[in-house]
């Protein structure tokens, strides 16, 4: 038995002469949370439309929960739960109706437990209240609650959640975060892809992040986070003193006027050589009038942006 | 790492009738369905109602046929009603059943979920083709048990003269109204297949709706050119109005038999190139 819940090798597709996915080598823990990130238009829905069977892969092989796609289908996607694209539903049956009408597709969805299974679905996404209404009097939060709803019918060795939070307001974003931590909990894989690094970075425990087809980065979010560079920030209105002290210390600082008179000086620090702590001591003793102190670690955002690029042309 | 749990390991179905059971409680519970049966069941009851409200006495061979005997037997609305329905309105609404099947689940975006669900591709298809043959089914069915309602309503009701000469009871009469809708039903089975495969070809359930009901019009216009006749038998509804051999004593089978082999082509020809495109398609909706 494999330890990774999804495997792939040089998996590519393409459409005519675009190279939507262009051979990627991804590799998904089995119990990790992990994010799939990478601008609109990278590849990203793609490769999960490959990976759960829907569109056949131009060349390479992917391997989910141990069996290769879309070959072992009958066997890997009942034990896979997947919100792909949007959620999507019969607009004129209720919200239970057709988590009813996906259970009954799948073979394995037994008719004996599907009442009580599409009920605690639906209540573990609040929609309880609204299990009876029609699909098309449902806003859109409640649409990608009910997609999610489909996505826990049976208990899953894995779920791929293909933008879980669009179209939620932030009170339903934290249920969504709330949910996939408790997948988490109980050992599920959860393949999550995202464009909101926040999200990412607040739920994942591995990531990749995917560019004009290609895998530019992979791993723990730890990892991701890229070399240490941690920058130090100080801003008081005594620039020339305080970069005085900061020289001494061995960094190379820069100062930026801000409003108001202060300026923010900034220097890249290696902690395993410079005493951050002893930094504002020195800076008090020198006679710094320090209004603001602290150590920036780069985010997941400034790592995302360098990967990517800048601005919408992130395709050309 | 957790290791996979036993509790997963569900027993593993062969077949799994829940998705045609499901399939069919949704088509039949549809508004448009409903309406569309609605309305079937409306055509023998104008038609008896015009027939009923007109003095005019008809010469026997003028109008649709049986029409000149509806009013002296109203067993004969149902039989003048499926002449009248079966050329465009029948045709029409398996047009529209099959054409939806699967480019209207590809349009709401549910054949991505059911397909990972996983439903199968070809079980989706099977179910999908059940559906619209139920569908014919129910409509021919409509159509002839409304003509009889209607018919035994407004006009006498009695033992029926066949095309034969002969006189068959009112027993066996019903028994042979329910045959006509059968061997309607047979022949919009294959019309079905077309439509289940225009309906793979894309992901616009109007377009293949409208594909669809032209494949019957275009073949009963080819069927009544003589220039053709070497096309005649092999046209899909070369038999659609071969019913009327029903109506005769003994039962004319040839008919019926060479519908049914005609249809049978029908349905292996286009249901395997509905499987041939929809095994390995790219579901993109």
């Amino acid at each position: 038995m494999t330890d990774l819940a999804i495997e792939t090798h040089a998996l590519s597709r393409r459409f005519g002469a675009q190279a939507a996915v262009a051979g990627i080598d991804l590799a998904v823990p089995r119990g990790s949370v992990f994010g799939f990130l990478g601008p609109n238009g990278s590849g990203k829905t793609t490769t999960i439309r490959m990976l759960l069977g829907l569109i056949e892969p131009t060349s390479g092989e992917s391997l989910v929960l141990g069996e290769s796609m879309p070959r072992g289908w009958r066997s890997v996607l009942p034990r896979v739960g997947a919100l792909v694209e949007g959620p999507a539903f019969l607009p004129y049956l209720s919200g239970a109706a057709n988590l009813s009408r996906f259970d009954a597709a799948d073979r394995d969805g037994e008719r004996r437990t599907r009442r009580d299974r599409v009920e605690s679905a639906l209540a573990r996404v609040g929609l309880s209240h609204a299990a009876g209404k029609p699909v098309k009097a449902y806003s859109l939060g409640m649409k990608q609650r009910l997609g999610l709803a489909n996505a826990m019918l049976r208990p899953r060795e894995l779920l791929v959640l293909d933008e879980p939070t669009n179209g939620l307001d932030p009170q339903g974003t934290r249920e969504v975060r709330n949910l996939i931590r408790s997948f988490a909990a109980d050992g599920t894989t959860v393949f999550v892809s995202s464009h909101l690094l926040v999200e990412v970075e607040q739920l994942c425990s591995h990531a990749a992040v995917m560019s004009a087809g290609s895998i530019v980065a992979q791993g723990t979010l730890h990892d991701l986070h890229g070399p240490d560079a941690t920058t130090v920030v100080v801003r008081t209105p005594d620039a020339e003193a305080a970069q005085r002290v900061l020289r001494e210390a061995g960094l190379d600082p820069t100062a930026v006027p801000l409003d108001g008179g202060d300026q923010r000086i900034t220097a890249a620090i290696d902690q395993s050589t410079v005493d951050a702590d002893g930094l504002v001591s020195a800076l008090v003793a020198a006679g710094v009038r320090v209004r603001g102190f602290a150590l920036d670690e780069p985010t997941l955002e400034d790592r995302f942006v360098a990967l990517t690029g800048e601005g919408f042309d992130v395709v050309a | 790492m957790s290791s996979p749990k036993p509790a997963l390991q569900t027993p593993r179905r062969l077949v799994g009738l829940d998705l045609l059971i499901s399939e069919l409680a949704v088509l039949f519970r549809r508004r448009r369905t409903i309406a569309m049966l609605a309305s079937i069941a409306l055509i023998p009851i104008l038609l008896a109602v015009a027939v009923a409200l007109s003095s005019a006495v008809l010469e026997p061979g003028q109008g649709p046929p049986f029409l000149d005997r509806v009013t002296q037997n109203g067993l004969f609305v149902g039989f003048t009603a499926m002449v009248v329905g079966i050329p465009l309105f029948l045709p029409l609404t398996v047009g529209v059943v099959a054409g939806d099947t699967i480019a209207g689940e590809a349009a709401h975006g549910t054949l991505r979920y059911l397909l990972v669900a996983p439903a199968g591709r070809i079980r989706l298809l099977l179910v999908k083709y059940a559906g619209t043959v139920a569908w014919a089914l129910a409509a021919t069915t409509t159509l002839m048990l409304s003509g009889a309602v209607i018919g035994s309503i407004l006009f006498p009701v009695g033992p029926v003269t066949l095309l034969s000469g002969d006189v068959i009871a009112v027993p066996e009469a019903l028994l042979r109204t329910l045959l006509v809708a059968l061997y309607v039903s047979v022949s919009l089975m294959g019309l079905s297949a077309v439509g289940l495969f225009i309906s793979t070809l894309t992901d616009v359930p109007v377009g293949a709706m409208a594909a669809t009901v032209v494949v019957p019009i275009v073949s009963q216009i080819l069927d009544v050119l003589p220039q053709l006749a070497w096309l005649h038998p092999y046209l899909l509804t070369h038999y659609w109005l071969g019913f009327a051999d029903i109506l005769r004593n003994p039962i004319e089978r040839s008919s019926f038999g060479s519908n049914a082999m005609l249809q049978l082509a029908y349905i292996v020809i286009f249901g395997s190139l509905a499987y041939g495109r929809f095994a390995t398609k790219s579901i993109l909706s």
